[in-house]
């Protein structure tokens, strides 16, 4: 009766990563009202800044009641639909992407394509880059939830084939890892269009180095693909200089005026940098005229609400307000972090060390019964059961080792995170009595009492692990 | 270019159906546009089905609730909250807005479910998702004609679903019959087209007339008869301006015996009745569960933004502004509606009659050279260059029957529109009883002896009419919501 769409389960939303958040929004954890909830640990939200942005608009009352030198703006704002977007907005947008690339690369506002959410501006490159059934090589572990492929594969009919990367070398991308890939996808009849890859890495958290992103440019090169690099968490990279985008990458190659210049996009996005998910600001970035073309009309079916694009343009374009915010934020999130690894580290979990993002990739791999993704699902329906902590596990992000799982740190207040340490320390989610500070008291402790302490709290968790059962 | 082999097909082929000639009065208008001091003689845009008669009460009611306002000092405290809300399922106050909203519009002779309301990237938003959620490639909806040029695109580029027309012609005004549908559905059938559903604009786009219950009951038992879906595209349900009232499907669907409720969805918007296409505003209303449970996933592709609808939850959930809104929205297009369709009579072109939208179905067959969709281009370019009216002929609306043009009324103020009646007239050039003065014609007359005279003792002032259309082809690709071009939005700061 309905579609095959409708029907399917392609938009993944079925998958045991969402159990966790129905477990979550059953019983979610508020200071107050819910202290033995669970904390959300799963959303990748960066709540650290809002305070910046708000008191800029308590400072600009212009922006704020929609208008500009005083007169009402709001009957033009209500009929402005072009989908071209607005051009003070698209402006500002590319001068604040050349800033977060350390203003090496120069970006054009005419190759941006405004869409709803970097969800749009995905699904839409993907519509304009593959036919049903065409295939995108994407490397693992990659963004969880099954989200990619709702936003790649859904409505598209694309095909995804991962290439596989692995902690043996911090999960990079090899020049063997792609041609594998390549391979694989051949013996499964898909024909290969691109290579996609979210740079800072989701879950990883890491920037792609300049020998990974020539691996792929050979690749793409070899093969006549396009690529697509997703770079929502440009903004995030704590040392703008160790974050290099594909655009730079290919000019310090001398591509700019080569054929495979125009086969390279880039998806972005407020979300994630500037903690705006509600508005639902997404954008293509490409070199290619005609995909422009393309996903400009199709962004038809997604544009950005006009009062939304005139609040950001006003906001962004104040140069003072944009800068003092990508250079704050970041200090929060590294300041974030470092909290959270250092405190991890000191509980004996390891996480891959990483220099971007809104969260931690945890090695949990010592805390597994054996090494399969059974075990790991155990462990996770024990993290959130028990421990009251919704962690996205590795399997959710097509990571094939089992053992891995991804925190996020920025989407609470920093008491939040205090609450979810303890329970880590304690390995369930008893009522904190005291705030536990984090001090650098532990790491004055003596090895051997640390180590003790650590060993006890693993003979716990392993205890809870082997005894209980997931409600 | 090399690399666009590279492309989709669906990205390099006309599935986005930007190069009817639809746009080609767009592109005349861009180039030279109308303003009231600074390009009097400029091309009117009356191709734009836009709603802008009532901005002011919106604008005033903004006024008075700052606290609507995420940016405000009174409705900073929400920021955070908004700023943060992704959530798919959108705010439960937006959700019960739209569905108060929306019942309002229909005179509240029906109640809305807000757990029905589904969010879309505006109507062209919406109708996608309907068609993903309800058709597989391949598959057909029968859309009776003349349809909104956009449902190409809207309905079939990305999901490859066709487009099977039922031609609606004047014999009848245009009604669709049960007898037409069922042979368009036979023929389809015999042609292994598989028919999914019926898709139907009402109020309609163009004619500006809404169905009357009767038809609407047919078209419901019919496609229960056949086990399709039935979508109703009701954006333009709160510009009813006269009678007979509006009948909203959902009144039909609880008359009909047994009919299937899973087959009946309605697509809406914002952007028609309050006048704001900038907001994008999509819903789907579905009374299938699963429809809505997938279009609510999909909507992730084309969320309203949490700004826009924490300040429409707060305006639509204020049932005072609600009614004053509907009530001087309906009266104001009723009197534009009016001031048109008579200044157009007083010179013999009549209009199909219309209670609805933002248009009139204005009748120039009896201009036609002939009966032929040539000679109703050479007449549209005609309108275009010489009469500067940027109007829409009806074959972009695959209507079947030449000399039919939708002209748009709610996108101006008064004062445009007297002018717009002016050139209409100065073009027909007839004395008409009652108006003495004689029309000057005289700047659309090359050679007084060229005159034509129509059917009716209507004569046509060519100025150009065998001057070719050249196009000049704009360097920028251009949209076909083109903003007004003295919008301050659109200069660069």
């Amino acid at each position: 009766m309905l579609s095959k769409k409708a029907s399917c389960d392609s938009h993944g939303q079925d998958s045991s990563y969402f159990l966790g958040w129905e477990e979550y929004e059953k019983n979610p954890y508020d200071q107050v009202k819910n202290p033995t909830g669970i904390i959300q640990m799963g959303l990748a939200e960066n709540q650290l800044s809002l305070d910046l942005v708000e008191s800029w608009l308590a400072s600009n009352p212009d922006a704020a009641g929609l208008k500009t030198n005083g007169e009402s703006i709001f009957r033009d704002l209500a009929l402005f639909q072009d989908y071209h977007g607005l051009p003070d907005f698209k402006k500002v947008l590319v001068e604040m992407m050349d800033k977060m690339r350390g203003n090496k690369v120069k970006l054009d506002a005419d190759n941006l394509v405004l869409t709803a959410g970097a969800t749009s501006a995905n699904e839409t490159l993907m519509f304009c880059l593959a036919d049903p059934g065409e295939a995108i090589l994407l490397p693992t572990p990659y963004y969880p939830g099954y989200r990619f492929d709702r936003d790649l594969k859904w409505r598209t009919g694309a095909e995804i084939v991962p290439i596989q990367c692995t902690s043996s070398n911090g999960f990079k991308i090899t020049a063997a890892a792609l041609e594998e890939a390549y391979e694989r996808a051949q013996k499964l009849n898909l024909k290969v269009k691109g290579v996609l890859f979210t740079n800072p890495s989701n879950p990883l958290g890491t920037t792609m180095t300049v020998a990974e992103l020539d691996h792929i440019i050979d690749f793409v090169a070899k093969n006549h693909i396009h690529i697509i690099s997703d770079e929502v968490y440009a903004g995030t990279v704590f040392d703008t200089t160790s974050f290099v985008s594909i655009i730079e990458a290919l000019m310090q190659r001398k591509l700019e005026n080569t054929e495979m210049w125009n086969r390279v996009h880039i998806v972005y996005s407020l979300s994630k940098d500037f903690g705006l998910p509600g508005f639902r600001i997404g954008m293509i970035y490409s070199n290619n005229p005609a995909v422009v073309s393309a996903a400009t009309k199709m962004s038809s079916f997604g544009l950005i609400s006009s009062q939304t694009q005139y609040l950001l343009s006003q906001m962004l374009s104040d140069n003072k307000f944009a800068t003092k915010y990508v250079t704050e934020n970041k200090e929060r999130l590294m300041k974030r972090k470092e909290m959270l690894v250092s405190e991890l580290k000191n509980f004996g979990f390891a996480c891959l060390e990483s220099n971007a993002g809104l969260f931690c990739w945890v090695d949990m791999r010592h805390l597994l019964r054996a090494n399969t993704f059974e075990s790991e699902k155990e462990l996770w329906e024990k993290v959130v059961c028990v421990v009251g902590l919704n962690i996205s596990p590795g399997a959710s992000c097509h990571c094939i080792e089992p053992g891995w799982f991804r925190m996020c740190f920025a989407n609470m207040s920093e008491e939040t995170l205090r609450v979810a340490m303890h329970r880590i320390k304690i390995g369930h989610r008893a009522t904190m009595v005291k705030p536990v500070k984090f001090s650098p008291k532990w790491v004055r402790l003596g090895l051997s009492t640390r180590s003790l302490i650590i060993i006890f709290r693993s003979l716990v968790l392993f205890l809870i692990v082997s005894k209980c059962h997931f409600v | 270019m090399a690399s666009n082999s590279l492309l989709s097909k669906i990205a390099t082929n006309d599935g986005h159906g930007e190069n009817l000639a639809y746009f080609d009065g767009w592109k005349a208008y861009d180039r030279n546009p109308f303003h009231p001091t600074q390009n009097p003689e400029g091309v009117i845009q009356m191709g734009l089905a836009e709603n802008q008669l009532s901005f002011d009460v919106i604008q005033e009611w903004i006024m008075k609730n700052p606290k609507a306002s995420i940016c405000t000092p009174e409705g900073l405290a929400e920021f955070k909250n908004v700023a943060n809300f992704q959530d798919y399922h959108g705010f439960p106050d937006f959700r019960k807005a739209i569905a108060n909203f929306m019942s309002k519009a229909r005179g509240g002779r029906v109640k809305f479910d807000p757990d029905r309301v589904v969010m879309a990237g505006g109507a062209t938003g919406a109708n996608e998702t309907v068609m993903f959620c309800l058709a597989n490639p391949g598959d057909a909806f029968l859309v009776p004609s003349p349809y909104y040029p956009a449902f190409y695109r809207d309905l079939g580029w990305r999901t490859g679903v066709k487009i099977v027309p039922v031609d609606c012609d004047s014999s009848n005004n245009f009604q669709v019959t049960r007898a037409a549908l069922e042979a368009a559905y036979e023929k389809a059938r015999n042609n292994n087209i598989n028919i999914k559903g019926l898709i139907i604009t009402n109020p309609s786009n163009p004619l500006g007339t809404t169905l009357d219950r009767a038809t609407l009951t047919s078209l419901v038992k019919f496609i229960n008869d056949k086990n399709i879906h039935l979508v109703c595209d009701e954006i333009y349900a709160g510009t009813v301006f006269s009678s007979p009232k509006f009948t909203c499907v959902t009144e039909v669907m609880k008359e009909v015996k047994n009919c299937n409720r899973d087959l009946i969805h309605i697509v809406y918007s914002l952007s028609k009745d309050m006048g704001v296409p900038g907001l994008r505003v999509g819903i789907v209303y579905s009374y299938n569960d699963t429809v809505v449970k997938c279009a609510r996933k999909m909507s992730s592709f084309g969320l309203v933004s949490s700004q826009t609808q924490h300040m429409l939850a707060a305006m639509l959930l204020d049932d005072e502004f609600v009614t004053n809104f509907l009530e001087t929205s309906s009266k104001r297009l009723a009197r534009r509606h009016w001031i048109f369709t008579t200044g157009l009579e007083k010179v013999g072109i009549n209009c199909l009659k219309g209670n609805a939208g933002l248009f009139c179905w204005m009748d120039l067959r009896k201009l036609l050279k002939d009966k032929t969709f040539e000679a109703e281009m050479v007449l549209w370019r005609m309108i275009i260059n010489d009469v500067k009216l940027n109007v829409s002929p009806g074959s972009s609306f695959r209507c079947v029957e030449p000399g039919w043009f939708r002209v748009c009324f709610a996108n101006m103020d008064e004062h445009t529109v007297e002018v717009a009646l002016k050139r209409i007239r100065a073009f027909v050039g007839v004395e008409f009883e009652g108006n003495k003065k004689r029309n000057n014609a005289e700047v659309f007359v090359n050679s007084p002896r060229k005159n034509r005279w129509g059917k009716d003792g209507l004569r046509l002032s060519f100025g150009s009419a065998t001057r070719r259309y050249e196009e000049v082809m704009s360097p920028r690709m251009m949209s076909p919501h083109s903003p007004m071009p003295h919008s301050p939005l659109l200069r660069a700061s």
